[in-house]
């Protein structure tokens, strides 16, 4: 079997469910016959048609209105959108339509659906391409939001997130889309959608971040491993609903948590994942629980995001402080 | 220089406000389905009334009234057929209660009970959508579904003159007419936005033209004439259903009433400045020309319609007592459908909810 990237994978599964599931039909921008941006859906349209492979205008508020209309009928759209920064045209349909229609209609209409987005930064894309502003989707009852960090869990999350039959946030870190290389078999099985993955066992802190920032966190681990140290690494995978209990019981073994994303820090998830081990793990901290994240700026052009995104070393700085807490 | 384009729009009439045909009635209008049209539009008018009046005395929440626009309504509900979908705006009870809304659901949903959206006898139909034009978009959604199954059904939507102003009612129009989906789209052109009205909500001569950028036909209607409501939108639907693409039916009328109960137009629609459009609105009201027609065709008589406003008074009671007897909802109803599998993080809430809850009913023993 031959070792495929990240964008594979999530065109392994789409491949798969669209062939296991004829209900699910794949649109956005530039999808079909160019096969996406990225090349997230290529082969999709030569394989299943223009009726469900549909090249839609540019208009993203309509993407997700008319996603919604067709999840009411049973079908199972799957949109992209082109960007995360081009999303906000449809936050109108998504808060107040995708994530509330089963509530309001007690359960009468709902909608199974995927919302995908590359998002985050780093690949020194032109401005509005490095956005990652998943608070803003966490935020919203009624959403799930899901991030992989690897090609096997892009492959089981895009699964399950298509299997569910209420509307899911499907981010994918367009720095980790061609970075690693794994062996995903195509088996059609799913991952849980409501569980973070632990990453690395280790004793004396516990690591938490999400998306492409688990690169830098594996590589502190890596760093501190040399020093004697073992971390524990969680990837969170899904942030809403949070799977607390996997972080809790690592912080009851370790004492000691950093979490690192590279969205702003102000009411960013890691502030809700702060709160929540502080209230559930209290009397099992010996260091304060920090963060390691983007900086409260807008994210910059190509040339300072560098600079903006957590650095291996800025994370071995925080976990010194942290693990300096006698 | 050569012209490139051309387009017109239409306007259509049948009775006039005095209640005469201004052409001959189109084949449907039997005498029975005339009575029946002006029964279903005297209904919504007394359940729309009744409506404002449990506001009044503090048995609903706001509450957006139907007055004046029954024709355009009915006209629609009339239309369509069972197994198509109408997602609609606040204005619509007419079309809503023909196709099987109960008028406790409509009740429900205005004093604030989601229930209300859980149709007991409408399964598909979308419940009023209240942020401006966004249903417009999920009635392409579903047309795209139909269309892609290759069902015969029709999605109806409807939208008042200021949604014409959002982004979703252009995007919606622009993918319709791309892909050619069976869609009605009717735009309830009842002059007011609220406070705002219609020449400062757009420099178009029309609304209907709004659809001729998008490729796709569009006209106006006399939306206080039922039978030209009717009319057109059966056109519009059976031009739908056999795969020839969406239109766009601008009807007119006027909102007589305030936009909803919280709201008092005397603000901004002083005597003064509007006293004589009122009064000239209150002449071209719907009901009143149709009735006027069908008694003058000794179709419909005073003792009928006094027997007939009796019998719907009847149910209209029976329904408000079914709506004020439906117990409050619970508490966990807060939380249990939200999703399909409620998550952890949501069960424990609800857990710590119910109890406190529990805790503080005992406490009130």
């Amino acid at each position: 079997m031959t070792e495929i990237t990240l964008i594979d994978a999530i065109n392994q599964a789409l491949h798969y469910e669209m062939h296991a599931d004829k209900d699910v039909i794949v649109l956005g921008e530039d999808i079909g016959i160019n096969g996406g941006v990225f090349r997230a859906t290529r082969g999709l349209f030569e394989k299943f048609g223009a009726e469900r492979v549909l090249d839609t205008p540019l208009a993203e508020s309509m993407i997700a209105g008319l996603s919604i209309g067709m999840a009411t009928q049973g079908l199972k759209p799957v949109a992209e959108f082109q960007f995360m920064g081009f999303s906000y045209p449809a936050l109108d349909q998504i808060i107040n339509h995708a994530a509330r229609l089963r509530n309001r209609t007690r359960g009468r209409l709902h909608c199974p659906l995927v919302f995908r987005m590359p998002y985050g930064a780093g690949i020194h894309a032109p401005e509005h391409h490095s956005e990652s502003t998943e608070a803003i989707f966490s935020h919203i009852p009624g959403l799930r939001v899901v991030v992989p960090s690897s090609p096997a869990r892009a492959y089981g999350l895009l699964l399950a997130a298509i299997r569910d039959p209420d509307p899911v946030i499907f981010l994918e870190p367009t720095r980790l889309y061609r970075l690693n290389r794994q062996k995903v078999p195509d088996t059609g099985v799913a991952l849980p959608l409501d569980q973070s993955f632990l990453l690395r066992e280790g004793n004396d802190l516990t690591l938490i971040s999400w998306g492409a920032m688990l690169r830098e966190t594996l590589l502190a681990a890596d760093a501190l491993l040399q020093k004697g140290l073992s971390a524990e690494v969680i990837d969170v995978a899904t942030l809403k609903p949070l799977d607390c209990d996997t972080l809790v019981f690592s912080l009851e073994k370790t004492g000691r948590c950093v979490i690192i994303h590279e969205a702003a820090r102000f009411c960013g998830v890691g502030a809700e994942i702060a709160a929540q081990l502080s209230e559930k793990a209290f009397f099992s901290l010996k260091a304060p629980i920090q963060r390691v994240t983007g900086y409260d700026v807008t994210v910059p052009y190509a040339q300072l995001e560098k600079q903006y995104l957590p650095s291996v070393e800025r994370i071995i700085n925080v976990v010194d402080q942290t693990l300096g807490f006698a | 220089m050569r012209e490139v384009s051309q387009s017109s729009i239409t306007y259509s009439n049948f009775l006039n406000a005095a209640g005469e045909l201004t052409q001959s009635l189109p084949s449907f209008a039997s005498q029975d389905a005339l009575i029946s049209l002006y029964q279903h539009m005297l209904l919504t008018r007394l359940f729309d009334l009744k409506a404002i009046n449990l506001q009044r005395i503090g048995k609903l929440n706001t509450y957006a009234s139907s007055l004046g626009q029954e024709a355009v309504s009915v006209g629609i509900g009339a239309s369509m057929d069972k197994e198509d979908v109408f997602c609609p705006y606040y204005r619509d009870y007419g079309a809503q209660l023909m196709r099987g809304v109960k008028m406790s659901e409509i009740l429900s949903f205005w004093k604030g009970d989601e229930r209300g959206n859980c149709f007991s006898k409408c399964e598909n139909d979308f419940s009023i959508c209240v942020p401006i034009a966004t249903q417009l978009l999920h009635a392409t959604g579903v047309a795209t579904a139909f269309k892609l199954r290759k069902q015969k059904r029709v999605v109806v939507t409807s939208c008042g003159d200021g949604a014409t102003s959002e982004g979703d009612f252009y995007e919606a129009l622009n993918i319709a007419g791309v892909w050619q989906l069976p869609v009605v789209f009717v735009i309830n052109n009842n002059q007011w936005a609220i406070s705002l009205p219609l020449d400062a909500q757009t420099h178009a001569k029309t609304l209907a033209q709004k659809a001729i950028a998008a490729g796709i036909s569009g006209e106006q209607v006399d939306g206080n004439d039922v039978v030209a409501v009717k009319f057109v939108v059966d056109r519009a639907i059976a031009k739908a259903r056999v795969g020839n693409g969406p239109s766009v039916i601008e009807a007119l009328t006027y909102r007589l009433g305030d936009h909803t109960t919280a709201d008092d137009a005397n603000g901004y629609r002083s005597q003064d400045k509007y006293g004589e459009v009122l009064q000239q609105a209150w002449k071209e009201e719907p009901l009143l020309r149709l009735r006027r027609y069908l008694f003058e065709k000794k179709y419909w008589s005073e003792a009928e319609e006094e027997q007939l406003k009796k019998r719907y008074h009847a149910t209209i009671e029976m329904a408000v007592a079914e709506y004020l007897a439906l117990p409050k909802p619970t508490i966990t109803d807060l939380f249990d459908y939200h999703y399909a599998t409620l998550p952890a993080d949501l069960s424990e809430q609800r857990i710590e909810a119910e109890a406190l809850f529990r805790l503080h009913e005992i406490g009130k023993e």
